[in-house]
């Protein structure tokens, strides 16, 4: 391999498949405006196996349930603006908490991302005709479109939805203390869900792995892709665990054993340990996806490459790699833990998230910065990101955790890191690549007035949290007295929530005038970088008919600027091999 | 350690600690956030003048230089880190072990021959029992959030270690102080046990953390911390009064106080 480029020619994907090249791009391949055989309309969408149905599926599927979740949080805000407010009874309030959270965590920010954003992006970044698996694809949209549904109709049901916190900590969680059927519903949606999650998982390393383009090698995958791939680790890790862990307090509720239960020689504090074996990847496998939406965003913008490529792929598998083992940082103050331990590797996923840090300050360190949404939305989440950062630090020092474990401090960390990533960069990735999957431009003055709004009643909402936390507020209570002095940092609070709401307006107008008055995207609005912007907006039925050569992780940049190309260092010269022509362009990646 | 002694370390908000273990956290917490404003405030302003700096402007027609990948810069902005972390850790670990300290089950004294009190504390849906084995007290109260009222109340002698014993005899609840920068998690089937060294007589304020059911939100406590004297005093005064200790059984025999609920939705 040699560092110098042939002009862009364009090739012809012969075989992407993988090493069975059975795939069916041959079937279609050179004709990119969609014969697609098979039903149309809502038949269609009901049966499709096309990547970017599925993903567009997930995508609205996954904001209506942010928007019901963000209802809820109003709710609350609503109620703690008042100490002894009656607008919820108690009941309520724990079930609107305990929903907020699950919606957010479980039904939003991992399925927007993984099965929406990467169901959508993966296959075109990596030069693939659709994910690995197709009808598994399909299987997983719609158990967690039934899991979701499960998970909802708790409010339905005698004794209304779960309202244990997201967390369900047993004992709380059995059928002594929530013997309704909304706390069954709960769990199984979360094993539908879950199933969901792992087979989107397999889906995506099989596709990532073996369904690249030719040329893509591994360290030319767009780094969203890379951190996809790690997430998608993370979810096999991870779920198969909740799962099991989710088996056994229903057979505690149900079925009369004594797991979680110390009248039978159970252990509660065993469903503490199992729930955040999940629950601490977890935490990344909602971080990962957006830390990949904003680094491929910030080059764009920027106009340069990302400074340290291989850096940010190495800090990302160390983040996976620690939090699998800092799942007792959420457990300090029950006594049983070891806390060196826990504390020492919570602190150590600090150093490459600073390494992230100084990635997307060193990309943007000398280039041309223009601020279209997407942009905005990325410096937005640098800002919360950084605030979410910097406490969550504090928080694994045990003793800090001792003074601060569940006070609104905790609330306020990690609201701001979840906005920051969930809602920030995935809005940042949705405004980015919005153009790519419906051919159509979103208004620049809409997204503007959305960053602006979010970004202040962001700050608004929860810099207070961590005040009326410090001042010792616990989190998931529903009235406090007057005499606690609180009322007019959670006053403060409940605007700054109502901005943040008021703010997702512009967003659904910006939508709507979207689609009422479409401005054609064009292939690559944003003079993209990764492969995804050299094909169609939308893309056709099997994504290419033309690929571009791809000698760095910026393919589509390098056919457009061919007197600025990616100059590919740490690469030593292999010696020129006779008779192959193009070494790139054969042969199925390794 | 005096109260003055901590006068040097901005509060950001926290209690300076009404126990000795609560200064030992609160000096850690004022150092680690000094820290991160520090290093927050330095990437933060990079952020800044980055975006400020590199903005596109209307005459920037050339393309920026294509430059990326600089080993120096990547190994300095790792090692760094490493090296904070390691600080921190290290004022981590000195700051747990205080913190964690606690004097053997039976001593009566610590081995500076300050007095021990023992105190079973037990939280229960939803309220609280403070026991006191050895001067035959026990104190319970269940919730009772009215306008003036705070929950049952610990006493504790000022001066004197205090050794609390604490577990659930339900669900997981979560026994909390903010001026003692504290808490713990009480659970059914395992004894938590930690010291406080109150230093100022005073009222604190305390509250269950971990959701624990429908009224968690009302799970309120306090301490009063008296002095040594009048802590005897006291727990005469509640033997007169018949608020000794069960013979056997629960918790909820102690007769806890009628609750007052405010909330008419919750009726």
């Amino acid at each position: 391999m040699t560092t110098t480029i042939e002009p862009p020619e364009l090739v012809t994907p012969e075989e992407p498949g993988g090493p069975d090249g059975h795939h069916p791009v041959s079937d279609h391949g050179h004709d990119d405006h969609a014969h697609h055989q098979g039903p149309t309309g809502i038949l269609n969408w009901l049966t499709s196996t096309d990547h970017k149905v599925i993903g567009k599926s997930y995508m609205i599927t996954s904001l209506v349930l942010f928007f019901i979740a963000g209802i809820m949080a109003l709710v609350i805000r609503a109620q703690l603006a008042t100490p002894t407010s009656s607008l919820v009874s108690f009941q309520t309030y724990n079930e609107l908490f305990t929903m907020h959270g699950s919606l957010m965590l479980y039904l939003f920010a991992g399925p927007f991302a993984f099965g929406g954003l990467a169901n959508y992006i993966v296959p075109l970044q990596v030069g693939a005709p659709d994910m690995a698996f197709p009808r598994l694809n399909a299987l997983s949209y719609w158990l967690y479109l039934g899991g979701s549904i499960t998970m909802m109709s708790g409010f339905l049901v005698a004794g209304g939805a779960a309202s244990f916190g997201w967390v369900a900590y047993a004992p709380l969680s059995n059928a002594t203390n929530s013997p309704g059927a909304g706390a069954d519903l709960w769990l199984m949606a979360l094993a539908l869900t879950g199933f969901s999650a792992i087979f989107t998982g397999v889906n995506l390393c099989a596709t990532i792995f073996y369904l690249r383009a030719p040329g893509m090698t591994m360290f030319r995958v767009p780094i969203f892709s890379w951190n996809m791939l790690v997430t998608a680790i993370l979810i096999l890790i991870a779920f198969p665990v909740l799962f099991g862990a989710v088996v056994l307090l229903f057979c505690d509720r149900h079925f009369g054993t004594h797991i979680f239960t110390v009248q039978g020689g159970g252990v509660p504090v065993l469903w503490q340990n199992l729930f955040w074996f999940f629950g601490h990847p977890e935490v990344y496998i909602l971080a990962l996806p957006y830390f990949g939406m904003v680094t491929d965003i910030i080059p764009v913008f920027s106009r340069k490459p990302l400074f340290g490529y291989k850096g940010m792929v190495f800090a990302t598998m160390t983040i996976a790699a620690l939090s699998t083992g800092v799942w007792a940082h959420h457990m300090f103050t029950t006594g049983v833990v070891l806390l060196p331990f826990f504390s020492l590797l919570s602190y150590a996923i600090a150093i490459p998230t600073g390494i992230k840090f100084f990635n997307w300050i060193g990309t943007m360190w000398g280039g041309q910065l223009s601020f279209q949404t997407p942009m905005l939305f990325s410096i937005g989440f640098l800002f919360a990101f950084l605030m979410g950062g910097v406490t969550g630090v504090l928080l694994a020092s045990p003793p800090v955790d001792f003074m601060t474990h569940d006070t609104y401090f905790v609330v306020a960390h990690f609201h701001q890191v979840l906005i920051g990533t969930a809602v920030f960069a995935g809005f940042a990735g949705f405004y980015f690549w919005y153009p790519k999957m419906f051919g159509r431009m979103l208004r620049e003055s809409l997204g503007k007035l959305h960053f602006w709004g979010l970004f202040i009643g962001f700050w608004v909402t929860f810099m207070p949290q961590y005040v009326v936390g410090l001042d010792g507020m616990p989190r998931r209570v529903a009235a406090y007295l007057p005499s606690n002095g609180w009322t007019t940092l959670n006053v403060i609070s409940t605007v700054g929530a109502f901005i943040i709401g008021a703010s997702f307006l512009f967003f659904l107008a910006n939508l709507w005038v979207s689609w009422r008055n479409p401005i054609p995207a064009g292939d690559n609005p944003w003079d993209g970088h990764a492969l995804e912007w050299f094909t169609s907006s939308p893309p056709p039925h099997h994504n290419y008919s033309q690929l571009p050569p791809i000698r760095s992780e910026r393919p589509t940049w390098d056919a457009n600027h061919p007197e600025h190309r990616t100059i590919v260092t740490h690469r030593k010269p292999r010696p020129p091999r006779p008779e192959v022509e193009e070494p790139e362009t054969v042969g199925a990646p390794s | 350690m005096v109260l003055g002694g901590c006068d040097f370390y901005p509060t950001y908000g926290a209690s300076r600690g009404a126990t000795a273990q609560g200064q030992d956290t609160f000096k850690l917490y004022s150092g680690m956030m000094t820290t991160g404003i520090i290093v927050g405030g330095i990437v933060f302003l990079l952020i800044l003048w980055t975006i400020v700096r590199y903005r596109k402007r209307p005459g920037d027609t050339e393309m920026p230089r294509q430059f990326h990948e600089n080993v120096p810069i990547e190994i300095i902005y790792t090692v760094v880190p490493i090296l904070i972390v390691a600080v921190l850790f290290f004022f981590t670990v000195i700051t747990e072990n205080k913190v964690d300290a606690t004097v053997s089950d039976a001593a009566t004294t610590t081995s500076t021959g300050n007095p021990v009190v023992d105190i079973d504390v037990t939280a229960f849906q939803w309220g609280w029992r403070f026991d006191y084995p050895n001067l035959n007290v026990g104190v319970a109260g269940e919730t009772t959030n009215g306008p003036l009222n705070h929950g049952p109340q610990m006493v504790v002698p000022t001066g004197e270690t205090v050794q609390v014993i604490l577990q659930s005899d339900d669900v997981i609840h979560g026994f909390y102080l903010r001026d003692f920068n504290f808490s713990r998690y009480a659970l059914p089937g395992v004894v938590n046990k930690f010291d406080l060294d109150v230093l100022h007589n005073g009222t604190y304020l305390g509250q269950c953390t971990q959701i624990c059911g429908l009224y968690h939100s009302e799970m309120l406590f306090s301490v009063r911390s008296v002095s040594p004297a009048a802590f005897r005093v006291w727990a005469a005064a509640q033997v007169r009064a018949g608020n000794t200790l069960p013979r056997s059984g629960s918790s909820a025999q102690n007769n806890p106080p009628p609750d007052t609920r405010v909330y008419p939705s919750n009726a």
